[in-house]
């Protein structure tokens, strides 16, 4: 997942529509300053954490919901209900792997009944015709699928699924073929980048209307696969030129997003757009998160759909959003920092994994004390090519083994 | 198959909004706003206006003539304006045109 969700470009010049600017920005205006932190545009809704894919990369936190703890069908649908009613206008629907749900189609149906823009987050391997047929039905607005690569031996490897990326091709089609707009989600890291020209090939190819070209972020999953996950500071260079020829070329044909990975940058991410500004996220079991990976600091406590609390209230006044909100939390070198108000002083949960504390100023920053260590430790990790994942399950992870590549 | 993506809009285009960008009242916000994968835009009150005549059946040339009948202005004024609106709109995905019946 990126974090331009809300990333809204707005058509706001009179006549001609030509100058694109900050939907969210134009929105916020509307708001006085007692109504700062408004109710986001768009939620994520991570339906469930079963997946059939094992990507060491996952955003989903090493301590994964079970299907037992999951929302009904029946809580749900309040959520969704309530989340139009306060003002929300898109819901995504992720997970885990969000067609693992049974109830999906119902879902995407009461979002449409309640008015909200649905987009449906996938890995597509459970998907039929049929199942995609009937989400359309629906009212699904738009569908993303992620992509591990370009062809089945290094994306079904990474993915730990044999024909996993076959399958991908075929739902693929079917999502064109049925009218529905496909954004191709490709996660890079160094042992897939050296696809990337073939993968922006394979987006056109498949007609898709946007690629995002995610490098990998390292919380959870990915950070403790951080050692064969970790691009090579060329690899980056090569990257970006690619990147950035390919938006020139395909102006027109197929949109670009293109998330660097913060390791190799000289700001930090401004993430979610800033802690509990823009964005939150509901997890399988119904907790409200400024991010997916929030679960991952301890000492906060995030409340539930299930408390007697309603969703708005939670944003606007539980303690674990309120911690980091703004700027007035921030140590040095943030508080004084030119850029505190650019980027929020970065992610969170990285500062937390890479530093023990969760207010520091995140390790991707040059400013920070941390940076240079934890820098020069990634360039070394990219250069050991110690290549074996540690796939994503239910059992804590389970170690690639010699010759079976999980898939 | 399926629709195109690049039309050119002239006054002979029937176009509407394709199924992945919707027209919608926020009523929290109270502003018009167009849905759009990943994307939320603030249309402004001429856009929104020009928006709710694409349906499809209208033609470009009927929208034409039906705003310069409103706001009682040159028609070739008109014209160039909404055009060029449209042509915009359509680059960017958020128009298509009306499937031809091929049968």
């Amino acid at each position: 997942m990126s974090d331009i969700l809300t990333d809204g470009k707005a058509l706001t010049d009179g006549k001609a529509a030509t100058a694109p600017h900050d939907g969210l920005a134009v929105l916020e205006q509307r708001r006085s300053t007692a109504e700062t932190f408004g109710i986001p545009l768009a939620v994520l809704a991570e339906l469930t954490h079963r997946c059939p894919l094992q990507c060491p990369y996952c955003s989903n936190p090493l301590e994964l919901d079970r299907g037992g703890t999951e929302l009904t069908t029946e809580e749900w649908k309040k959520v969704l209900t309530e989340l139009a009613e306060i003002g929300v206008l898109q819901i995504h629907f992720s997970g885990g792997e969000p067609t693992a749900r049974k109830d999906l189609v119902e879902l995407v149906q009461h979002a449409s009944d309640v008015g909200l823009y649905s987009n449906l987050i996938t890995s597509a391997v459970l998907l039929t015709r049929e199942k995609l047929s009937a989400l359309a039905d629906a009212g699904l607005c738009h569908v993303q699928i992620s992509f591990q690569g370009n062809e089945p031996m290094v994306a079904d490897r990474v993915a730990g699924l044999k024909k996993a990326h076959e399958k991908k091709l075929d739902v693929a089609k079917w999502t064109r073929e049925l009218d529905l707009p496909l954004t191709v989600n490709a996660v890079m890291h160094r042992q897939n980048l050296h696809q990337l020209s073939d993968i922006i090939q394979m987006a056109v190819d498949l007609d898709a209307d946007r690629l995002e070209v995610a490098n990998v972020q390292y919380y959870g999953w990915a950070l403790k696969n951080r050692a064969a996950l970790m691009p090579t500071v060329a690899q980056i260079e090569e990257t970006s030129r690619i990147v950035e020829e390919a938006e020139v070329r395909l102006k027109g044909i197929l949109a670009i997003d293109y998330v660097v990975p913060d390791y190799y940058a000289l700001r930090p991410k401004k993430c979610m757009g800033g802690w509990g500004r823009q964005f939150f996220n509901i997890s399988p079991a119904g907790k409200i998160l400024p991010c997916h990976a929030a679960e991952s600091i301890t000492g906060l406590e995030f409340l539930s759909v299930r408390s007697n609390h309603s969703i708005a209230w939670i944003w606007q006044n539980s303690e674990a959003f309120n911690r980091y909100r703004g700027t007035g939390w921030m140590p040095e070198p943030c508080q004084s920092c030119e850029f505190k108000e650019i980027d929020f002083g970065g992610c969170r949960c990285q500062a937390f994994a890479l530093t023990g504390d969760a207010g520091n100023t995140d390790p991707a920053c040059t400013l920070s004390p941390m940076h240079e260590q934890i820098f020069k430790q990634a360039e070394q990790e990219a250069a050991a090519h110690q290549d074996r994942f540690l796939y994503r399950n239910f059992a804590g992870g389970t170690l690639e083994t010699e010759g079976e590549h999980g898939a | 198959m399926a629709l195109s993506r690049n039309i050119s809009v002239s006054e002979a285009s029937r176009p509407k909004l394709p199924r992945h960008a919707k027209l919608k009242f926020d009523e929290t916000r109270q502003v018009w706003v167009i849905l759009a994968p990943e994307r939320v835009l603030a249309p402004d009150e001429i856009a929104v206006e020009v928006l709710q005549l694409c349906d499809g059946v209208r033609s470009v040339s009927d929208m034409i003539d039906q705003l310069t009948a409103k706001y009682a202005a040159p028609r070739e004024a008109i014209a160039t304006d909404v055009i060029a609106m449209l042509q915009d709109l359509a680059d960017k995905g958020f128009l298509t045109e009306a499937r031809e019946k091929t049968s």
